[in-house]
């Protein structure tokens, strides 16, 4: 049998698959204080990745043999990915010229990182997404340690890498549990074989889910797997922290939506994932609340965030998976942009990165503490924000779909976020500044960065119809 | 008027003003203080043209403006005014224009910054008493929050962080449970009418279950008990009045407040009726205790400041009284005596600002005797004290009597308790006058203390005629209020009847072609 390849499906990965390349063999070809051009390379990969992603969603359709599907969702998935990237390539260009210069492979290992996240999103077939993960993981790995001459950062890569590769054989045993139930990894066969009611065994099928949702779990950074978070975060370089907080997240629940809600393996998660999500959210929003250092506060927030997202994919439905995609999108947006400043103040070698020392920040550097202000109050969900219509859109949907305690306790957590987010914006304006030699300036990428994210998370604040509109696109292009 | 949106302008012209000063050069302090009151000066004129055309013999919406904003959640830029917001609106922009008035002296730093707050403050403020549509209410509701957050922050007082935080921490309890019970009712409209709606015309015709109502009323209630503040919930006013500076105190009490009370008439009463009888007793108990507990912290303060914060307590506790009558008299009331108690808790709180500004100290310990250093001060001050405790004469007079009455046709008992109120307020303002105007000037400082200046008796003085106005001749104000209020108090009479008779939803099936009940009283 001919199978039947489909390339314009995946030719968004392609172009970044590519890009990589040849980043790889030019980074050997050029002098080590040029490498930091591969940057530009990067970005106008990933701008041409974006363009075939939008080309793509006129043509959707299986590839592989029906290993990977282009579709709306993964389409959608895809943008997140590559804006995350771009944001952090272009936070990252004089971060990197000034730390490690000469290190060209940083943009690779994240352009390789990204056709990984790529990968998740279209995969259909469990060994597919399984191959995507790792992508993804590996060069993250090497990312979080690639500030070699220091010790947090080296634990970050050692903590990250034992725990991923941990999770990773959660995640391969599920896998193999759930092939020996069904005799295929292919999620559209196991929907196929559960509804044409063939005997498989229940247990195995649990077990594996299960096994599979505890890699993910792990990946997206869920309570109880989310140990792992803050220590990584904290450790890894502050431009390498702000691409794994948007990217991965956003991959690990692609991968939970494809497996979990749209190929339901005929068991009802729902009260697993209301737990997850319940403790999620609010162990994230208390431990962030005694942080000192703005990275760890930073990570406990995302992992609160990763709990908002479960409470949409409990929610379930049109409603939930849209929210969740679009919620993706905005947290990328505000995330980054947060992580831009605390990169933009942190100085050489990460030494400013206390919330105490953002004293004062407003009167030295009004419009960056303005721009921080509009992330914090983003990721805290006040209105004329993406974060707010992304909130929205997630208690939207568990109303509807009934979850109203759920929504109830979303919404009291985010009362508790406001709190610490709005201590950097009290720290920042409202304290006399500390006496410190100031060293920072905003270089040209920084400040595109900047403005993308800013305008980004103001624009999709107050006219959200075309996101919300491609969102729902997605979710129905899952479902249906 | 209907080629020009005169809503959106009175909404937005303050925006008008905050581009410019954007762009100015910080340290041109008058210029943008110039800028600032001229946008808030455009704002009140075009809330008085708004007025002129304004149709006081309807209880419909007017000047309604409505254009689709977010389509995939049915959600429409609607806003629209009628008897019940419309002197709200301009109590919030003459507030305004005052508050910016009286910042000449007392901000001098980072005066960019606090113009800016200020008019998106504004901006907020007039959004929630136009927007008919719930989300863009929640919107403009949270909005606000920001700027008065940083005016406590960063203009306040000693313990101005603290507060700040108290303020925003306790707003944002309620209003995210609001922002469940909004999504709640968009849902429902969902379920019965098969698309969501928030727009509040629209929900007001749609029979919400009586369970429902309980919990939607919780929801919606203790967002604006805490905004008004109801007496459990009020902790965070004295806190947040003593330490914002002037001109936040002033806002806050003048209009901040209303947005809480606001709430009540316009989205609990009519979309909750069964709740709202039902929670009647409660409330109405607890806003005299409001009005009791409030006047006797107040006659214990030291500081003149907290004194009038917590005699907001009390006033405030007359206005919930007077909306729970379920009367004509009693919503006009209570409606006329927000206007009245951000006339005149607004002037108190500036008259204290001034003399603060001259002697850094609120204690009353540490006055004695103004009267005869600056007697044109002390005559203002008595003046707005007067119409505080409610004077016959003065505006508040008017204001508690119709809340009294009213109150009094539908329950006695609590009309008679909550009169105590008035005479503790004149415990509470009387004895602060003597301590502080009458007696010997005991205090050197006192005594080289100047009388107010120009700018300052410009203030003020439009805050006094406005007393005298009300007071002597409220009928036009009464006027404006009553067709929407007689019209409420049908909705919600008769509602409550339909609930409880379970005849609702035939009704609403049969009425579905005239707009329901609303539009079939019109």
């Amino acid at each position: 049998m001919m199978i039947d390849i489909n390339w314009p499906a995946i030719y968004p990965e392609l172009a970044i698959c590519i890009t990589a390349f040849v980043a790889l063999i030019a980074g050997l070809l050029i002098p080590a204080r040029y490498r930091w051009w591969l940057g530009f390379l990067a970005i106008a990969g990933t701008l041409v990745a974006i363009q075939l992603t939008y080309a793509g969603f006129s043509h959707t359709g299986e590839a592989f043999g029906g290993m990977v599907v282009n579709d709306i969702i993964a389409g959608f998935f895809k943008v997140i990915f590559c804006l995350g990237t771009l944001l952090a390539i272009f936070v990252s260009l004089s971060y990197q010229r000034r730390e490690f210069l000469g290190l060209g492979e940083y943009y690779v290992m994240i352009l390789f990182a990204t056709f990984g996240m790529m990968v998740m999103a279209s995969a259909v077939d469990l060994v597919t997404i399984f191959i995507g993960l790792e992508m993804m993981s590996i060069p993250l790995y090497v990312l979080a340690g690639i500030k070699r001459d220091r010790y947090r950062s080296q634990e970050a890569a050692l903590k990250y890498f034992l725990l991923g590769a941990f999770a990773s054989g959660f995640l391969l045993y599920g896998i193999a549990l759930l092939y020996g139930s069904f005799g295929s990894t292919n999620l559209y066969r196991i929907v196929e074989i559960i509804k044409s009611g063939k005997a498989y065994s229940p247990f195995f099928v649990a077990a594996g889910s299960v096994m599979i949702l505890i890699g993910f779990a792990f990946k997206a950074g869920l309570f109880p797997f989310h140990a792992w978070i803050p220590d990584v975060y904290e450790g890894a370089p502050a431009p390498v922290t702000a691409f794994m907080s948007s990217g991965p997240k956003a991959a690990a629940m692609a991968a939970i939506i494809r497996i979990f809600v749209v190929a339901s393996p005929n068991i009802d998660f729902t009260s697993i994932f209301w737990a997850l999500a319940v403790l999620t959210m609010t162990v994230g929003n208390i431990l962030a609340i005694t942080q000192a250092n703005v990275k760890r506060m930073l990570a406990y927030s995302s992992i609160a965030h990763a709990g908002y997202m479960m409470v949409a994919i409990t929610a379930g439905g049109v409603e939930g998976i849209s929210a969740v995609a679009f919620y993706l999108f905005a947290y990328t947006l505000m995330n980054i942009g947060a992580f831009a400043i605390v990169i933009f103040f942190a100085e050489r070698d990460e030494l400013y990165e206390n919330i105490s020392d953002y004293a004062g920040f407003a009167r030295q550097f009004p419009f960056a503490a303005i721009a921080m202000t509009v992330f914090m109050a983003s990721l805290g969900g006040i209105p004329g924000t993406a974060g707010f219509i992304g909130k929205f859109a997630i208690f939207s949907g568990a109303v509807k779909n009934g979850f109203i305690w759920l929504a109830v306790i979303g919404v009291l957590n985010s009362l508790i976020s406001i709190f610490y987010y709005l201590r950097i914006v009290v720290v920042m304006f409202m304290r006399p500044p500390e006496p410190r030699i100031v060293d920072i300036e905003m270089t040209p990428s920084l400040l595109i960065a900047l403005i993308i994210a800013l305008l980004g998370v103001l624009q999709i604040g107050f006219f959200p119809d075309r996101w919300l509109y491609l969102a729902n696109m997605a979710a129905v292009s899952a479902l249906f | 008027m209907n080629g020009m949106p005169i809503l959106s302008w009175i909404i937005f012209v303050p925006a008008l003003g905050v581009i410019p000063i954007l762009f100015i050069n910080g340290n041109r302090k008058n210029l943008i203080r110039l800028i600032a009151l001229s946008a808030a000066l455009a704002a009140f004129v075009l809330s008085l043209v708004m007025l002129s055309g304004f149709d006081g013999g309807s209880a419909g919406m007017q000047f309604v403006e409505k254009k689709t904003w977010i389509r995939a959640f049915n959600i429409e830029y609607h806003v629209g005014v009628d008897g019940i917001s419309v002197l709200l609106v301009l109590l919030t922009t003459f507030i305004s224009v005052i508050a910016i008035a009286s910042t000449w002296t007392a901000i001098t730093e980072k005066v960019k910054g606090f113009m800016i707050s200020f008019l998106l403050l504004e901006i907020g403020m007039l959004g929630v008493f136009l927007a008919l549509d719930l989300f863009l209410f929640y919107v403009f509701w949270e909005v606000m929050l920001l700027p008065m957050y940083f005016l406590i922050g960063i203009w306040g007082g000693q313990r101005r962080i603290y507060a700040a935080i108290k303020f925003i921490l306790f707003t944002m309890t309620g209003s995210l449970l609001m922002l469940i019970g909004i999504l709640y009712l968009y849902h429902l409209h969902g379920g019965i009418n098969g698309y969501g709606t928030f727009n509040l015309i629209k929900l007001l015709d749609m029979p919400i279950p009586r369970i429902a109502q309980f919990w939607l009323f919780g929801a919606f209630g203790l967002a604006f008990a805490i905004k008004v503040p109801i007496f459990p919930f009020h902790t965070w006013l004295p806190d947040a009045h003593v330490e914002a500076p002037t001109a936040g105190s002033i806002i806050l009490a003048g209009v901040l407040l209303k947005m809480g009370t606001y709430g009540f008439i316009r989205f609990c009463l009519p979309l909750f009726p069964v709740a709202s009888f039902y929670f009647m007793p409660l409330i109405s108990i607890l806003a005299i205790i409001g009005i009791i507990y409030g006047g006797l912290v107040s006659a214990v303060q030291r500081d003149i400041k907290s004194l009038v914060a917590f005699s907001s307590v009390a006033h405030l506790g007359f206005v919930m009284l007077g909306m729970f009558a379920f009367n004509i008299q009693g919503i006009s009331g209570s409606l006329l005596q927000m206007i009245n108690h951000g006339i005149s808790t607004g002037a108190l709180f500036l008259l204290v600002g001034i003399i603060y500004e001259r002697r850094h100290t609120r204690l009353i310990e540490d006055f004695g005797g103004l009267a005869h250093v600056m007697p044109i001060y002390s005559a203002g001050f008595m003046i707005i004290a007067l119409s505080s405790i409610g004077l016959p004469g003065t505006n508040g007079f008017v204001g508690e009597f119709l809340i009294l009455l009213g109150m009094f046709k539908t329950k006695p008992l609590y009309s008679i308790l909550a009169a105590t109120g008035v005479i503790i307020a004149a415990v509470y303002m009387l004895w602060m006058i003597q301590r502080v105007f009458f007696g010997e000037c005991a205090n050197e400082k006192n005594r080289i203390l100047k009388d107010m200046n120009l700018r300052e008796k410009f203030v003020l003085a439009p805050l006094i005629v406005m007393v005298f106005w009300i007071g002597f001749y409220p009928k036009p104000f009464l006027k404006t209020i009553e067709p929407s209020v007689a019209k409420l108090v049908e909705f919600v009479q008769i509602r409550n009847e339909q609930y409880k008779s379970g005849t609702i939803s035939q009704i609403l099936k049969s009425g579905s072609e005239n707009r329901g009940i609303a539009g079939e009283r019109r």
